[in-house]
């Protein structure tokens, strides 16, 4: 409980700094005295600070949930193939000219449902997760071939550098309109996911005891697939692919909360939400008139962080 | 009412691995089930506990079919501690013992403190399970089978991995809980342990009965080469106990 008030008063202290800084540094005196930079707040910054809130909220729950659901600390979204499935939609839209927000929303939330269903489909009788992971393998290579296949055929390369920009996964400009699209959907997708956290403890006892203790396994299958698919896939189609939160943020917290899977889901949502938002602000201080891109700013503080957190536990386990 | 097989087949795959097996439980009385490596012992237990499909027959719990019983009600009736001792993440003792809890929805600490009483892991309490040995864990998840308060114990093969002592402090728990009117059914190797705990002995060859019934009618020299393949020596010490020991191939 401490720990999760601490994490929520970084979210917050992290959600007004991200409405604080940007290119342009609005004070807070600005703020009451009718200053035309308020107008940054409200429309840009606002909605951007409360999708990155969303965004790594939903990717640290659906990590913590899917390492307890497949009972692996290596686990997260990515094995299930939704970020690739909703880019591949998102990449169609783009390609194929229906270049509207909405547009773009509509079919990277379709393909990522889409790929959902498919992987239900594939795995409907399977007894153990490592036919998900194959099969999240399998759509997620496939959905990246059928994606470079798309900007392949792309009719112009003004289009291929539209497509390549949304791939990378930002937050930069993303508007009230983003934010009213995927909100539902990644807050039903967190509701899912919320609810999978005693099925996930007795889990850990493996299939036979967890069953044998009135765990619905079918039921849980359903709700993480689902509620992954809602609330990653709405956070992709509207910000393009940040990997590295749903791995990382478990993780991390895993030595703070204890092992039990259930406790662990409230703090990652939090984590998560702290770690996109001030990976975001940090993208917007960058010297120059360009941004970081989120994505590619999170794989390079994830990728060595994790490296370093191996290593380190390496050590331990070595010494 | 009580808990039975009732005609049981079950198929894993392509192979029929119970055939047409019934066999009544009752509360308050030690069921151990006996039979070779293969012998389709597990997967009675399984299928007694709706974990497995049933091809052709039932398990009733008071004359209901299990299989269609309300996962919840089912849980809370019978407790089944599977033969694979794994926790998959390092979590707190206490908390591994609540999960028996689960299908009661609650967290009661007099339950939980019992169980923990029971299997004397109270001074573990406070540890985490990859910090246990082998035995302790068998023990903590023992406990957890008992926080749930179960009508009917399954246990597949509780004493694999515990010493001496706690076979025989394990063996005397198992005997309390029938006395407690839990109708306890557990998977053994050890013919002696065996014979020292049974009221009846339901003996498996091949996934059909071979011999149901009160101990010393089923455990018998010849039945049991007929089930392992083994010649056994049997010493009926002063007290009535008898000790059981292969002497040769069959």
């Amino acid at each position: 409980m401490r720990l999760n008030m601490m994490l929520a008063l970084l979210v917050a202290a992290l959600f007004a700094a991200s409405l604080l800084v940007g290119k342009a540094w609005v004070p807070l005196d600005a703020w009451w005295s009718g200053d035309p930079r308020w107008a940054i707040v409200t429309q840009l910054r606002v909605p951007r600070a409360l999708l990155g809130l969303l965004l790594g909220a939903a990717l640290g729950l659906s990590g913590a949930v899917l390492q307890g659901w497949l009972r692996n600390p290596l686990a997260d979204p990515g094995v299930l193939g939704v970020s690739s499935a909703a880019a591949l939609g998102a990449v169609a839209a783009l390609v194929l000219g229906v270049g509207s927000q909405w547009g773009v929303f509509a079919a990277a939330m379709a393909a990522a449902v889409g790929a959902m269903a498919l992987l239900a489909a594939l795995t409907w009788r399977a007894e153990s997760p490592a036919a998900f992971v194959l099969a999240g393998t399998v759509l997620a290579s496939l959905a990246a071939a059928l994606t470079a296949f798309l900007i392949s055929i792309a009719p112009n390369p003004y289009v291929v550098a539209e497509v390549i920009e949304w791939l990378m996964g930002a937050l930069t400009d993303r508007g009230p309109d983003d934010l009213l699209h995927a909100a539902p959907f990644m807050l039903g997708g967190a509701a899912l996911l919320l609810a999978t956290g005693r099925s996930l403890d007795a889990l850990t006892l493996g299939r036979d005891a967890a069953r044998s203790l009135g765990v619905d396994l079918r039921r849980l299958q359903a709700l993480v697939i689902l509620g992954t698919g809602l609330s990653v896939g709405a956070g992709v189609a509207v910000t393009g692919v940040v990997g590295f939160v749903g791995l990382v943020v478990p993780h991390l917290l895993r030595p703070l909360v204890g092992a039990r899977p259930s406790a662990l889901l409230v703090p990652s949502a939090l984590g998560g939400a702290a770690l996109v938002l001030g990976a975001d602000s940090l993208c917007r201080l960058v010297p120059g008139t360009g941004e970081v891109r989120l994505g590619v700013a999170m794989a390079m503080i994830g990728a060595p962080f994790f490296l370093a957190l191996l290593l380190g536990e390496r050590g331990r386990s070595w010494g | 009412m009580g808990l039975s097989a009732e005609g049981l087949t079950v198929a894993l795959g392509s192979r029929t691995v119970l055939r047409d097996v019934s066999a009544d439980f009752a509360t308050g009385r030690v069921t151990v089930v006996l039979g070779a490596n293969g012998a389709g012992k597990s997967t009675l237990l399984r299928a007694v506990a709706a974990l497995v499909r049933v091809a052709d027959g039932r398990v009733a719990l008071d004359g209901s079919d299990v299989a269609a019983m309300p996962a919840r009600a089912r849980a809370q009736a019978i407790g089944y501690l599977p033969q694979d001792s794994a926790v998959h993440w390092n979590m707190g003792v206490r908390d591994v013992v609540a999960l028996g809890r689960l299908p009661h929805g609650d967290d009661a600490s007099g339950a939980i403190a019992a169980a923990l009483a029971a299997t004397r892991t109270q001074e573990l309490a406070d540890r985490s399970v990859r910090d246990l040995s082998g035995g302790e864990r068998a023990r903590v998840l023992l406990a957890r089978v008992l926080a749930g308060e179960p009508r009917w114990l399954l246990a597949d093969e509780p004493l694999a991995s515990l010493d001496l002592l706690h076979q025989l402090e394990t063996l005397a728990l198992l005997r309390g809980a029938a006395a407690g009117r839990m109708g306890v059914v557990v998977v053994l190797h050890d013919l002696t342990h065996a014979a020292a705990i049974a009221d009846e002995v339901l003996l498996l060859k091949d996934g059909q009965v071979l011999a149901h019934g009160p101990a010393e009618t089923v455990m018998t020299p010849a039945y049991l080469a007929s089930a392992y393949g083994v010649r056994v020596e049997m010493l009926v010490r002063s007290d009535g106990r008898r000790v059981i020991v292969p002497s040769g191939l069959a």
